[in-house]
């Protein structure tokens, strides 16, 4: 496992570096000038073109790729050309808001889609089922962007208990979690319908071998059944979650935007409007990394909770 | 004893006089900028980070008066107490500084900070040079050459020719501490801690989350003392979510509020504010092809919009219909003999003047508008019915939207870029501030793509001469009779489709008092209160 744990982190290395490749390309592609979308409206050519000079971005691409990539091997993901802050400060700064949103949100879905799940599975049928299910397919179809504006009117307009913005980081760690409330149950719905579907149709599969029937028929209580079933769907399980885990992290653009919650999402929104080349490679590269790890991390969970899975 | 109550009981009785005289509340303001606008100076985000960072911590030699709406804001001393331009010599202007002020740092306010501040914005090789602070100003101050120091409090600026445009122009450079960046020696640490003479000094820099500010209680203009005790600017880029603060209560103000929200935030209690004030919302056309080549067809593009239910239907009355560069009242205005009102009927006349009808249709133009941008108000809704305006007359109008930064890149690049070349219009918002900003940078010949952002390009001698001579003309009712004149010669060519002028929107809470909407893209915010 170890070996496995090692050689999969060594092979990162070159998945890293092809997704910065593409990262950078497709950055570059992208219509519009790095310099001009920070100056103003009226500002000349000739200014323009000095400024970028001064920024590097009048070498050609493959030099400008190297430079960039040298720096990030030195964890140097360059200056924002906005703001002049080293990306790796904004980054950080981001990331931790964004962890705790992604954190939250996926605990409320994880745990409520896997209990909506089994109930559905134990109950299949039943009015409860279909509730469940029902559940789900709201959570899948409604928009999360939109439902966070309407937990909005509701809860900060309307009720005026909770805030309609900002993540509240003056106010302490009570003040903070009220702030992190609607942006947390808008980003949850989503996953939540997804893990609830996903986890009832891995329950039904698992109930109808013929083991959970041996079981039954031995004379063992409905509680441990249903751990055996739960061990059984686990793998399942948590491929699903892992990949909505990377989804909450590196998903959650608009719901950031729509709270104006201070997250990665809300950079890379900033970033994509002012073409601010150094922050949108940085944070997409720090996302990436992010999702190999995790899924490094899927990998060996379900090795350690299926025996059967075995890595080499 | 009893002469020991008596005055401590004095004392405490001041202290909560004294106390409750500044506390006048925390004002919260919700802007449309995505990030705090740059703190170092010079400052970013267009006009939004001059009204709430740049004028608000620092100041320019020379200030608008804001305090007024009923009136366009005239210049007025800031850290400047007068200037003039040289009897012997009209390249030269000589500023008289202020004494006796402080930055909030604590170092005093001199000439050796006028040329710092220049030099940080002009002088390429000094150790202090902003680049970025620069590129955001720079352009603005084409009549500056150069300020040298007379003496500790005396300035002379030099503009290589006679222009009055002068304080139109020095009203963009504010003065920053130079005290403060020697002790840093960065311009991203100087953002981070920034030391001007303004009304309000930063006490907290949250990136992408908020500005705390007190006031600048060493302030050196007494009638403009702030009166409340704090100030807090938030970046809210979404409509909704400014919306849902300012009614949940979490901010006091809230720019462009959505419009179709309006009269339910009047009906809530909010205060909804407005003002004319010199803004242009327009289709710069192509002059060099076909459709936008004839005077006629540009003046029947004119008549067939409906302005006036652009204005009442789309956007509640957050606009006034335009039927020049400026609006009817401004001292530019003149006396046009063109008044473009609503007249589909006159629109197809005159196309018939110009030679097109049904067996030779007009051909179709191509405009590039973007989907949202500042002061663009509301673009994708607005052009659609421009487009189905034209279309009623007989002009078919292809709309391209872009996102707004690449509209504003591929309009600096003008019209004969291979990108660019299918285009006969973009649809960009304008201020007219000043002379050059409302006239000089699109009318005038030597302002033609690559020097400035005469895109069309307008080729005018009659127009080049009259802003020459406006250049030159120190009187500034002289000055306005020259400017009405070109405007009038201006509405009379139509290179724009001429639409809207926004009437600046902002929602306010029912506890904001003292507030005056001045007709400015600028506020003063030291006279609002928060109860």
């Amino acid at each position: 496992m170890w070996a496995y744990a090692i050689r999969r982190l060594l092979l990162a290395v070159p998945t890293l570096i092809g997704a910065s490749l593409i990262i950078f390309a497709m950055v570059h592609l992208a219509p519009g000038d790095p310099i001009a979308a920070v100056m103003p409206a009226d500002a000349t050519q000739a200014e323009i073109e000095a400024t970028k000079k001064a920024y590097g971005f009048d070498k050609p691409l493959p030099v400008q790729y190297l430079y960039w990539l040298g720096r990030v091997a030195h964890g140097d993901l360059g200056r924002s050309i906005a703001t002049r802050r080293p990306v790796i400060e904004d980054v950080r700064d981001s990331l931790r808001h964004s962890l705790a949103l992604a954190v939250s949100s996926s605990l409320v879905a994880f745990g409520l889609g896997i209990g909506l799940g089994l109930l559905a599975a134990f109950r299949q049928g039943r009015v409860l089922d279909k509730l469940a299910s029902a559940i789900a397919v709201v959570g899948v179809s409604v928009p999360h962007y939109w439902a966070g504006i309407i937990l909005i009117i509701i809860f900060s307009v309307q009720l005026n208990w909770l805030p309609a913005m900002g993540a509240g980081s003056e106010g302490g760690l009570a003040e903070y979690l009220r702030h992190l409330t609607l942006p947390t149950v808008a980003l949850s719905l989503i996953p939540l319908g997804v893990i609830t579907r996903v986890v009832r149709s891995a329950a039904l599969d698992i109930l109808a071998q013929e083991f959970v029937l041996a079981l039954g028929a031995k004379g063992l209580w409905q509680r441990t059944v249903f751990f055996h079933v739960v061990k059984n769907a686990a793998p399942q399980i948590l491929t699903v979650l892992g990949l909505q885990f990377g989804f909450q992290l590196g998903g959650s653009v608009l719901v950031e935007a729509v709270f104006s919650w201070p997250g990665t999402g809300y950079l890379l929104n900033l970033a994509i409007f002012q073409r601010d080349i150094p922050v949108l490679q940085g944070v997409i590269l720090v996302l990436a990394a992010f999702f190999v790890l995790l899924n490094l991390t899927v990998d060996i969970l379900q090795s350690l909770v299926d025996p059967r899975i075995t890595r080499h | 004893m009893r002469r020991l109550i008596a005055v401590t009981a004095v004392a405490v009785l001041a202290l909560v006089f004294a106390t409750s005289a500044f506390a006048q509340g925390h004002l919260r303001i919700g802007m449309t900028a995505s990030d705090i606008p740059y703190t170092g100076g010079q400052t970013d985000n267009g006009f939004e980070g001059f009204r709430f960072v740049g004028y608000q911590i620092y100041e320019p030699l020379i200030n608008w008066d804001l305090t007024r709406g009923d009136r366009l804001p005239p210049l007025v001393p800031g850290l400047a107490e007068s200037w003039e331009v040289r009897k012997d010599n009209p390249s030269r202007w000589v500023f008289k500084l202020r004494k006796n002020v402080k930055f909030h740092d604590g170092s005093p306010f001199n000439a050796d900070a006028v040329i710092f501040s220049f030099e940080s914005i002009k002088k390429r090789d000094a150790p202090h040079f902003d680049s970025y602070g620069s590129a955001q100003v720079t352009f603005r101050l084409t009549a500056i050459k150069g300020i040298s120091k007379l003496d500790d409090y005396t300035v002379e600026i030099d503009t290589g020719a006679p222009t009055s445009f002068v304080p139109y122009q020095i009203v963009y450079m504010v003065i920053v501490s130079p005290a403060q960046w020697n002790k840093v020696k960065d311009w991203r640490k100087f953002a981070e801690q920034p030391s001007g003479t303004g009304p309000f000094k930063v006490t907290r820099f949250v990136p992408r989350e908020r500005l705390e500010l007190e006031p600048n209680r060493q302030y050196w203009n007494g009638k403009r003392m702030p009166k409340v005790d704090k100030l807090t600017l938030f970046p809210m880029p979404e409509p909704t979510t400014r919306l849902a603060a300012l009614r949940s209560g979490q901010v006091d103000w809230i720019e462009v509020p959505p419009p179709d929200s309006i009269p339910q935030l009047k009906g809530a209690g909010f205060q909804v504010v407005t003002n004319s004030y010199p803004h242009n919302w327009t289709h710069t056309l192509r002059l060099d092809k076909e459709p936008w080549n004839n005077k006629l067809v540009r003046k029947a593009a004119n008549y067939a919009i409906d302005r006036v239910g652009i204005c009442k239907s789309l956007l509640n009355d957050m606009c006034i219909p335009a039927t020049g560069v400026a609006y009817k009242g401004h001292p530019w205005f003149g006396k046009p003999k063109e008044v473009y009102e609503y007249n589909p009927n006159k629109a197809r006349e005159l196309l018939k003047q110009a030679g097109y009808g049904p067996s030779k249709p007009v051909p179709k133009a191509v405009h590039l508008i973007s989907t949202s941008g500042s002061g663009q108000m509301l673009p994708l809704a607005m052009n659609e019915l421009i487009q189905k305006n034209l279309k009623e007359v007989g002009l078919e109008v292809d709309l391209q939207p872009v996102e707004w930064n690449t509209l504003l890149t591929r309009w600096r690049a003008g019209f004969q870029t291979p990108d660019n070349q299918g285009l006969n219009a973009w649809n960009i918002s304008w201020n007219f501030l000043e002379p050059w900003s409302g006239f000089g940078r699109f009318f005038h010949s030597k302002s033609v793509v690559p020097v400035s952002v005469n895109t069309m390009p307008y080729l005018n001698p009659e127009v080049d001469k009259l802003l020459d001579e406006a250049e030159k003309t120190f009187d500034i009712a002289k000055q306005d009779a020259i400017l009405a004149r070109i405007h009038e010669i201006i509405v009379d060519d139509a290179p724009w489709i001429f639409v809207a002028h926004d009437l600046n929107p902002r929602g306010l809470s029912a506890k904001v008092r003292g507030f005056v909407q001045p007709q400015s893209w600028f506020v003063d915010l030291t006279a609002a209160t928060v109860r």
